[in-house]
């Protein structure tokens, strides 16, 4: 199935929901709110002419200071991060994404998990790297980062150069109950 | 080795110096703590074509305990510092270390938050070897340049 057409059926079923489109060289995408994501995402999965199984990718970006250059993409957006979650169809063969805005910091995404397994670790993630927390996720710590680590390194605001070394043995981590959920 | 302590005469130690690093220089046993890419290099440099073992090094061993050249190749990160270390504690010594390449020489390209900029922050370096990566000649010529280096050791220097 073409992905305009996927944007049109989501625009049909959601209307004022979907914040705004995405096309770009036959890639599409559309934003909603976070409160909107699982609905979404579970009506892109039943749906039968849609049947989005599989979920590929979790991804945060950061909008802080973007735009503003004149260009068309670079519109400035009301909203600090945006997550995308890249959909795939085993059965159909086709690929969507949708972006959920997330205002700042201070907004909790639902988290996947129960739906996705694999949107465990994704989301711990994005939590690592850009402090989005997640509703209902069972583990949600740091990931990449060791656990010493203070702050969010892949927002704009985090100076790239600036290095946290870790100084602790590690040989606590052999005696801790990890909880691998 | 306490057998040096016990004797004056500089003319015999200097004779043991000389069979001692002999030994040492030409049977080094690495440990690949490869991370990256350069590890890759290092396979090659272990294949048929750029033999490392014409110069001894030929019996890789993955225990700390039983190995005492740390080849570290490949970036090094902030959380995989300790661990580097703890693998280097647990060598007995004689122990020498190579850093491969850029990133563990010098954090490679990755200037940021999550890379140890060079090993020898962590651990103590003997040589260090240039490229991204390094040609396997590079690394050859690395431990022949290490293997120089053994052979002017003293043996009372390790106690």
């Amino acid at each position: 199935m073409d992905q305009s057409q996927i944007t049109d059926r989501l625009k049909a079923r959601f209307g004022e929901r979907i914040l705004s489109t995405y096309a770009m060289c036959g890639q599409e995408a559309v934003t909603i709110l976070p409160a909107d994501l699982v609905e979404v995402l579970t009506f892109l999965r039943d749906e039968p002419e849609l049947r989005f199984n599989m979920l590929m990718d979790v991804g945060g970006v950061d909008y802080l200071g973007f735009g503003g250059d004149g260009e068309d993409e670079d519109e400035v957006r009301s909203h600090r991060f945006e997550i995308a979650y890249q959909m795939f169809s085993y059965d159909l063969r086709h690929r969507y994404r949708v972006k959920v805005a997330v205002k700042d910091e201070s907004v909790e995404v639902p988290s996947l998990w129960e739906i996705w397994r694999g949107a465990n670790w994704m989301e711990r993630e994005v939590f690592d790297m850009f402090g989005i927390r997640f509703t209902g996720h069972p583990n949600l710590r740091r990931i990449l980062n060791h656990d010493d680590f203070v702050g969010h390194p892949l927002r704009k605001d985090y100076p790239i150069t600036k290095r946290q070394k870790l100084s602790r043995p590690i040989d606590h981590l052999l005696t801790d109950k990890q909880e691998w959920a | 080795m306490g057998l040096e302590s016990q004797l004056d005469n500089p003319f015999l130690t200097t004779t043991i110096d000389t069979v001692v690093n002999w030994g040492r220089k030409y049977s080094m046993w690495p440990l690949p703590f490869g991370t990256a890419c350069c590890a890759v290099e290092f396979m090659g440099v272990v294949g048929p074509k750029y033999d490392i073992s014409r110069f001894g090094a030929e019996l890789v061993r993955f225990s700390p305990r039983q190995a005492d050249l740390l080849l570290v190749m490949g970036t090094v990160t902030q959380k995989m510092a300790p661990i580097l270390k703890q693998i280097y504690d647990q060598m007995p010594q004689p122990k020498w270390v190579v850093s491969m390449g850029a990133c563990a020489s010098s954090g490679g390209f990755y200037d940021n938050y999550s890379v140890v900029q060079g090993i020898d922050e962590i651990i103590p370096v003997d040589i260090y070897v240039a490229g991204c990566p390094p040609t396997p000649e590079n690394v050859i010529g690395a431990v022949y340049k290490l293997q120089q280096k053994i052979s002017q050791e003293k043996v009372a220097a390790w106690r």
